[in-house]
């Protein structure tokens, strides 16, 4: 039985490996995911130990706004010179510095624009010197401009000891000019740890331009005296200086930042693992569809099997053997292919961004090699136990029979269909609705398997309406007897051109999904801009680095002086904590003109205008917190001790604000008191274009912010959905990669079932060509099938989510229409690069071999 | 009726054909030095024991294999040298099959099967001729049924009438009663003999069934790739008598030779 097994198997090469590919696809991704993640997560704890290496003990400053999304961003908190001086004196201390190290100083690069990173931090310290810090080139700051920064800064950005540089900070984003005094370098001659930028002034300097604080700073090196444990010095300096800062070891810092960053890494591993989820999924129909042809055309063979004795067991057992060696190598070619891809994405994240990360070496975690077997084979065997159970299913006297099992009716696959696709539908409905809360990701895990199980319940109901959509859409190419037969046999076997046109839906479902959300909130958008604000312009940026997008508040005056310009309003944002939430809070200058343009109306209380010591809020926000209008409310702001401010109005739920709001008297108590939006109304009739270049030129000492008129704002809000489209479009692409091979494979198997009527056709005068156009035909029938189901199914999810986030200011649906055309024409192109083997195969159809009896 | 001048021709000729597969010691000749001329209008049959080339015959003589040396011509085409694309055409527009068995295709209703060539060559179909083959095959009341709705003797009359319906010169016929009953089988050698009679058909027919030869008008005995002897006008008791000879037959004549 074994044998016999191995046999069929091995004279099936091809199909062997159009079928393993999909496989191997999807166990290359999760392989190499985690062989990306474990060779970053090695480099990064080196790298740490690295930046640590000559810290014995640290104190830092916690911040007054502490915990919540933003986690352990110290920004701005600081601690005054006098607990340098007390750690000092602390027994085992051999010294102690304080220095200025937050993630926010960005240089202006000769061109004009600010030097950015992919990601690394861009540090403002105040120079210390010492530690691993070492000068290579000019000399430490000495003077208030003068600064020295990394090599790594020095190289990607081609300054020279001796240039002027412009620099932006976290308390000032309009650029100074700094005289670059010198470079330095880390252990080991790096220019760079990771990437990381570095500026460094000196200690007044950094005080006044980061902090905003003069005499104080973000941490205290400390140095051990010999022989004194770091662990009992760090408890010690602990226990003197109280519960108001943070005291850690070297090794604690480089650990807890090197798990930080590994966190920050399984975004590439949900990335990886994403697109193997994706590939695994469609996949499995590439291999049910093989399998299944595979068993149907063995009919006779299975059946004599049966009938010389073979048991039902014996049956399954042969088509899971065949599936377990598919899957097996499958999985050991995936797992080399995930190793290579693991280290090729590896070498090109460390030498992104300056090539500042070493890497450890590339390692192979167990985890990569379990995940690969376990992945590779159970696909396989599911994917492969339905067509198991029908071969054990062939009655013997099914090899005494001339012509294969005649169609199996579709009523019980298309109930089980309507029944899956229905739960799915609830699954998505209800993960929509919210109403799962947010408990292990409870609504984004509902979500994902609503989409799952409604992409299966979809797959098992498409047999049945492939017959009439199949022989609508082949009714295109009636014009010609190959289109004519092409359409016939596309519609033929319901089940075969259903889980082959199944697998591009997929893909296509997706895209569309993401183009109607997408288009969706660009109309929604739109409307919303146009309709319930009068805002013409708005200053403001999108954050890219440690530093907030802000600019110079002083721009709105000379922007209010402007002809045509008839109100503004200027806003600061930072984050707060009120009666103990940490959440967001903007100051207003001019809340009345706010009112005005955002369309805010009063639900109770009064909200034109706030002085110190008043907030406002909106309804939804009140009724979380249980707040009337004059209730007391604890606020602690970024710097200061906690006040308490009194409510004074609450507004009516607004599409476009939402949250806390002050007036400015407190802003200088924010993380930096620089401006963050700037709302601009103009007189009726005035041309927005002029006024706009006005603006623009004011702004120009301003890199962060730019300014928007209502169009630019929709498409600069909905391109932040352009990673997500850009990514799904990968996805698509691989999903798409499969389905051709998947559709290559059923047509492959196809020609070879039909072998004999090729060549009766080929006999009775079909050319060649001929032949070829009606394999193509077929093709293209089932590939725009497979592309209409996505785009129907995919408009349905996008339109789900759409109306779910109704209460969320997406009010209008709507379809890109223009995208959906593109898939169908791109799904016959689809259809037509994979017929080309398939048709090739079918043109060299042997005539006489084709005709010869058995 | 112009069958007098229709038998003066020569619908199909080989001339001196052999057929070699293979090469050294796994050599095969299938065909050795085969002449023969079929005449128009004229219903013939070659039979011969299994491996006797009779098959290899038809295939050279309708243009699906080529011949190794000698030549096969189909009216006055000459089939040596013909690309792919020339025989496919002068299979479509004049020659006719008719074979054992996978004869339709199953996608296709009975007139879509019947009309198929025609299709494939973007020709219309002479209405009158349509009408007089759908007559003759009686299968009027069957035309929109698919394949596996119609009986195997059914079946094969299609498959006649697909052979006839765009008058090719010469119509092939592989065994056409090999999967069939005896009283189906009667019915659509009757059918292609009447077709011969009334229509002036040329049908060339491989069997090896000495009932059916004798619906033929002539018949060719092949014996190891060579023509052993013919019959003209033979009945299926001649015919049987023939074949039981066939070798003594071949010996005589291989000894002659």
């Amino acid at each position: 039985m074994l044998r016999a097994t191995f046999k069929s198997l091995l004279s099936r090469k091809l199909r062997l490996i159009l079928s393993g590919l999909a496989v191997i696809l999807g166990v290359m991704f999760v392989s190499g995911a985690f062989v990306l993640t474990d060779t970053l997560g090695r480099s990064f704890t080196n790298l740490f130990q690295t930046a640590f290496v000559s810290t014995d003990v640290q104190v830092a400053a916690k911040a007054k706004v502490a915990g919540g999304d933003a986690g352990s961003d110290q920004g701005i908190a600081s601690l005054p010179s006098s607990v340098v001086d007390q750690v000092k004196g602390i027994s085992g201390v051999a010294d102690a510095d304080g220095q200025v190290w937050i993630d926010g100083a960005q240089a202006i690069g000769k061109n004009g624009k600010v030097i950015s990173t992919f990601g690394s931090p861009q540090f403002g310290i105040s120079w210390v010197g010492g530690g691993n810090q070492t000068i290579n080139a000019g000399t430490a700051p000495s003077a208030d401009d003068e600064v020295v920064i990394n090599a790594g800064l020095a190289k990607t950005a081609g300054f020279a000891v001796g240039d002027n540089i412009r620099i932006i900070t976290m308390q000032q984003s309009t650029p100074a000019t700094f005289h670059l005094v010198g470079t330095f370098t880390y252990p080991g001659n790096r220019g760079s740890l990771g990437g990381e930028q570095t500026i460094a002034f000196t200690t007044a300097a950094a005080q006044r331009l980061l902090l905003g604080a003069p005499d104080s700073f973000s941490v205290v090196n400390v140095r051990a005296a010999p022989g004194v444990d770091d662990n009992a010095l760090r408890d010690r300096i602990a226990a003197q200086i109280g519960g108001d800062y943070t005291v850690k070891t070297g090794k604690q810092l480089a650990d807890d930042n090197a798990s930080d960053v590994k966190q920050g890494l399984s975004f590439f591993n949900y990335i990886l693992l994403g697109f193997a989820g994706v590939a695994l999924f469609v996949g499995t129909f590439l291999i049910l569809n093989t399998f299944s042809i595979i068993v149907a055309q063995r009919t006779r063979e299975l059946a004599l099997l049966r009938a010389v004795g073979a048991s039902r067991r014996q049956m399954i057992g042969s088509v899971l053997i065949e599936a377990t060696v598919i899957g097996l190598l499958a999985s050991v070619v995936g797992l080399g292919a995930g190793i290579g891809v693991g280290a090729l994405l590896a070498v090109l994240f460390s030498s992104a961004g300056g090539g500042g990360l070493q890497l450890a070496g590339i390692g192979v975690p167990p985890s990569a090699i379990i995940g690969a077997f376990a992945v590779g084979l159970i696909i396989t065997w599911v994917a492969a136990l339905m067509p198991a159970l029908r071969a054990s299913r062939i009655p013997p006297i099914a090899a005494m029979r001339d012509a294969a099992t005649a169609d199996r009716p579709l009523t019980q696959i298309s109930i089980v269909g309507g029944a899956v696709t229905a739960v799915g539908a609830g699954l998505l409905g209800f993960g929509l609705s919210g109403r799962a809360g947010s408990a292990h990701n409870a609504t984004l895990w509902l979500i994902l398997s609503g989409v799952l199980v409604s992409f299966i319940g979809v797959a098992l109901l498409t047999p049945l309406i492939c017959r009439p959509v199949v022989s609508a859409l082949g009714r295109l190419f009636s014009w010609s007897v190959p289109g004519q037969l092409g359409r016939r046999n596309s519609a033929r076997n319901p089940r075969r051109t259903a889980t082959t046109a199944a697998a591009l839906m997929v893909g296509v479902a997706l895209i569309t999904g993401v183009y109607v959300i997408r288009s969706s909130v660009t109309a929604s958008l739109t409307q919303l801009v146009n309709k319930e604000v009068s805002v013409d312009m708005i200053i403001y940026g999108q954050q890219s680095s440690g530093i907030p997008p802000t600019f110079d508040p002083k721009v709105m005056d000379q922007v209010k002086a402007l002809s045509g310009v008839s109100e503004t309003s200027t806003l600061y944002a930072d984050a707060a904590r009120i009666n103990g939430d940490r959440t967001g809070l903007a100051a207003v200058d001019d809340v009345a003109a706010l009112d005005d343009m955002a369309g805010l109306k009063a639900a109770s209380g009064t909200i034109t205008s706030i002085s110190d010591g008043q907030l406002i809020v909106d309804q939804p926000e009140a009724d979380a917190h249980h707040l009337k209008v004059g209730d007391q409310v604890k606020v602690q702001l970024a710097r200061g001790p906690e006040r308490t401010f009194t409510l004074t109005g609450i507004y009516a739920k607004n599409n476009v604000t939402s949250g806390w709001i002050s007036s400015t008297a407190n802003v200088a108590d924010f993380s930096t008191s620089q401006a963050s939006q700037g709302l601009i109304k103009l007189a009726p009739g005035t041309p927005v274009g002029p006024v706009k270049a006005e603006v623009n030129t004011l702004l120009a000492d301003n890199p962060l912010v730019n300014v928007a008129d209502r169009s630019d704002y929709v498409k600069q809000q909905s391109d932040q959905l352009n990673f997500v489209v850009n990514m799904i479009q990968i996805l698509l692409f691989l999903a798409i990669l499969i389905a051709v091979l998947g559709i290559i494979n059923t047509l492959a198997l196809s020609v070879l079932e039909r072998t004999r009527e090729l060549g009766l056709l080929r006999a009775i005068g079909l050319r060649r060509a001929q032949a070829m156009r009606m394999i193509t035909v077929e093709a293209v029938v089932i590939s725009v099938f497979g592309a209409l189901l996505g785009v129907a199914v995919g408009t349905g999810l996008g339109a789900a989510v759409v109306r779910a986030l109704k209460d969320d200011g997406f009010t209008t649906l709507s379809f890109p229409w223009a995208q959906m055309v593109e898939y169908l024409v791109l799904a016959a192109i689809v259809g037509v690069v994979a017929a080309v083997l398939p048709a090739i195969r079918a043109a060299r159809v042997n005539v006489l071999e084709a005709i010869a009896y058995e | 009726m112009t069958t007098t001048a229709a038998v003066a021709g020569v619908a199909a000729r080989a001339t001196d054909v052999w057929k070699v597969y293979g090469s050294g010691e796994a050599q095969v000749v299938a065909l050795r030095g085969i002449s023969v001329e079929l005449r128009r209008g004229q219903y013939t049959a070659i039979m011969g024991p299994s491996g006797s080339g009779k098959s290899t015959l038809m295939h050279c003589l309708a243009g699906l294999d080529t011949v190794t040396r000698g030549e096969v011509a189909i009216g006055d085409t000459r089939l040596g040298g013909l690309s792919d694309a020339k025989l496919t055409q002068l299979r479509r527009d004049q020659v006719g099959f008719v074979f054992q068995q996978f004869n339709l295709l199953p996608t296709l209703t009975a007139q879509e099967n019947i009309l198929l060539p025609l299709s494939i060559a973007k020709r219309k179909a002479d209405k009158a001729w349509y009408d007089t083959v759908i007559e003759t095959v009686g299968l009027g009341d069957r035309l929109t049924h698919k394949p596996a709705q119609l009986s195997g003797g059914q079946q094969q009359r299609v498959a006649c009438a697909r052979a006839l319906v765009s008058r090719p010169d010469v119509v092939f016929a592989d065994e056409p009663t090999g999967n069939l009953d005896s009283r189906s089988g009667a019915e659509v050698l009757g059918f292609l003999r009447r077709s011969v009679r009334q229509f002036g058909q040329t049908i060339v027919m491989v069997t090896h069934d000495p009932n059916a030869a004798s619906y033929a008008d002539r018949v060719i005995f092949l014996a190891d790739g060579a023509v052993v002897t013919e019959l003209a006008e033979p009945t299926a008791d001649a015919v049987l008598e023939t074949m039981k000879r066939i070798d003594v037959l071949a010996g005589t004549r291989s000894g002659a030779a």
